[in-house]
């Protein structure tokens, strides 16, 4: 019981990326194997967002207004949360967009060639 | 059920459990302890302000410490755009 | 045959919320230091903003305002800022992207690193509302749906 209402985030965003994972495998239309790989890609970014959270932390964005004045060592660093993960989750977010929009054209394309997007019936004209 | 989704389940449900297990290392929601608010990230909260003047954190760690990654991470999402062009297009002469 | 009185709710309505959303995407861009926001946020609400404008009123009214080679070169513009900023700070001594070495008049220390950030940013946006709206084109137009456009 400790164990999952301590760690009850990572849980979580296992069994949402497992979700994606079972779309992408088992289903047959390729959007619907599309759309499972934007599940799991939501759930990483999340996962990794939640590894930053602080007990009792606040937005990391620099509070009070004369913030000329702020001297390094008078910031407390518990106040704010880990900024790190957001940075690198921009990125990440950027990353997933393109590979979706190129997923999305490369789809259009087999469309146009076989007429149907099951990826049981693509095969069986392929053989 | 078809072979192909029972066996699905099967991985996934496989593959579940051994994270879940695997999870038991990491460390608890919102402590302050944890590895990734240790080593860099408290130099970035402390003196942020004081050498860039934005009291975004996330702003100035994005332009201008790390701000190489960011001209590229441009460069790639500009090369998306160009392959769905060079993709669908048709030559209209 | 859709009727031209169809859809004239969706069309009256995202005629007046048009304006707002793109003010607020230039917003969230230009605050991106003092508040949560920036370049990638703001490009995307702007791209964004113009997507529903072309579902509302069709593809080839919005085809014959914003043409595709004036998208290709928003977001080629955008990249080229990036790189140019990068490149001016070597001009003046400095390393690549070292904002601190232009030469603008300001009084505080640090205050051309703010600057520089926010030039950064302006570009970040226009290339990511560029693609934005250029892949909507090239998934709507070249699926099949030929638009009438007069002349090139």
């Amino acid at each position: 019981m400790e164990f999952i209402l301590s760690k009850f985030n990572y849980l979580m965003y296992i069994a949402m990326m497992m979700i994606g994972f079972y779309a992408m495998i088992a289903k047959h239309n390729l959007v619907k194997k599309v759309i499972g790989m934007n599940i799991f890609q939501a759930a990483i970014i999340l996962f990794y967002i939640s590894i930053g959270a602080k007990k009792g932390a606040t937005i990391p964005i620099l509070e009070g207004g004369e913030h000329h004045a702020i001297s390094p060592e008078s910031i407390q660093v518990a106040h704010y949360i880990n900024p790190l993960p957001h940075v690198l989750m921009l990125t990440a977010i950027v990353v997933g967009v393109s590979v979706t929009g190129v997923a999305l054209a490369l789809i259009i394309l087999i469309y146009r060639r076989y007429k149907t997007i099951e990826e049981d019936e693509i095969l069986r004209r392929l053989s | 059920m078809k072979p192909l989704k029972l066996f699905a389940l099967i991985t996934v449900l496989v593959t579940g459990f051994l994270l879940m297990y695997g999870v038991n290392d990491m460390p608890n929601l919102g402590s302050n302890l944890s590895p990734a608010s240790m080593h860099v990230s408290p130099y970035y909260i402390q003196h942020s302000e004081e050498d860039t003047n934005a009291p975004n954190f996330v702003s100035a760690v994005l332009a201008d410490y790390r701000g190489f990654d960011t001209l590229f991470e441009t460069t790639v999402i500009f090369c998306a755009g160009m392959v769905c062009m060079m993709l669908l297009r048709e030559n209209k002469q | 045959m859709i009727k031209r009185y169809d859809n004239l709710i969706i069309e009256f309505f995202c005629r007046i919320i048009a304006a707002p959303v793109f003010l607020f995407g230039v917003y969230i861009i230009f605050h991106g230091e003092a508040s949560p926001g920036g370049g990638f946020q703001g490009g995307v609400i702007l791209g964004a903003g113009y997507i529903m404008l072309a579902i509302a009123y069709g593809i080839d009214f919005t085809l014959k305002r914003l043409r595709e080679k004036v998208i290709l070169f928003l977001s080629c513009f955008g990249v080229f800022i990036y790189g140019g900023i990068g490149a001016a700070c070597i001009l003046w001594q400095g390393n690549f992207l070292d904002y601190g070495k232009l030469p603008l008049p300001l009084t505080h220390a640090n205050a051309i690193r703010g600057i520089g950030i926010m030039g950064v940013e302006i570009g970040v946006g226009l290339t990511v509302m560029g693609v934005m709206v250029s892949i909507y084109y090239d998934l709507i137009v070249a699926g099949g749906v030929q638009p009438e456009i007069k002349g090139e």
